[in-house]
């Protein structure tokens, strides 16, 4: 099970990286699904190793990846309409949206 | 009763595919190639959901990450193309900073998970098959998160829609 975990954490932390470090918003968004992943393995662990009620864990999971899903739709459709008004997509440029 | 401690070496072998290709994705310089590494990452998670008897959830993680949100970031890079060269820096002026929360997070986390030491072990029998057991759990006890989840994605659908498409003036 601490193998399991450990390499979530790894995971977890390497997307972590990646959405501190990207400048392209792409870049980003496929870092968090990173830190999607690695959450999605913490539960499916905890719940073949750790007493729960059956499945909750891969229930839990299975939300995730639909929320997950939609999160991707949705930020990509944002990232594209940024684009077609700017031509770029980094992200040093979203401080004009602030008012 | 077991932690599972011993692992064998698909487990030694999946993971390391994943950490090399996760590594990848956030580090390429070229952002096609960085997409094509989070579909070989997302497809050995897949793998390592086999060995934690959850093969539902491999199948979905196949169908929906690997099938449709990997495409989905494919198409966009292309649609985004001139962001994709490779002049055009990737990361921003913080990776100082990145690399040491991250570093800080992942082995403070990996310190937590060897020093405790509460958790229950039980090893779980799926003899019914998780699939079956999964299904049914959707259709009564967690019917109301179902059918809000599948709201969410419609909602998610017609926003996407709205978003992308065309403005008419």
């Amino acid at each position: 099970m601490f193998h399991y975990l450990a390499l979530a954490a790894i995971l977890f932390s390497i997307g972590l990286f990646g959405v501190l470090t990207r400048r392209n918003t792409i870049g980003i968004l496929m870092s968090l699904e990173l830190m999607f992943n690695g959450a999605t393995i913490n539960f499916v662990t905890f719940n073949k190793y750790v007493v729960t009620d059956a499945l909750l864990g891969q229930m839990f999971a299975i939300f995730v990846i639909v929320v997950a899903a939609a999160e991707a739709a949705i930020g990509l459709a944002i990232v594209l309409l940024i684009y077609r008004n700017w031509r770029c997509i980094k992200t040093d440029n979203y401080g004009v949206m602030k008012w | 009763m077991t932690d599972g401690s011993q692992v064998g070496v698909i487990f030694w072998f999946l993971s390391f595919v994943i950490l090399i290709s996760g590594f990848m994705v956030v580090s390429l310089k070229n952002i096609f190639y960085c997409a094509l590494f989070l579909v070989l990452c997302l497809f050995s998670v897949a793998g390592i959901f086999i060995l934690l008897e959850a093969e539902f959830l491999a199948a979905a993680q196949v169908l929906i990450y690997v099938g449709a949100v990997a495409i989905l970031m494919i198409f966009a890079i292309m649609l985004t193309t001139d962001m994709a060269s490779k002049e055009i820096t990737q990361t921003n002026e913080n990776v100082t900073v990145g690399v040491f929360v991250s570093v800080i997070f992942a082995i403070s986390t990996i310190l937590l998970i060897d020093k405790t030491s509460v958790w229950r072990y039980q090893d779980h029998d799926f003899s019914e098959g998780v699939t079956v057991t999964l299904g049914k759990l959707l259709m009564t006890k967690f019917m109301l998160p179902f059918e809000l989840v599948s709201v969410l994605l419609l909602a998610a659908m017609i926003g996407a829609i709205v978003l992308a498409r065309k403005e008419r003036s």
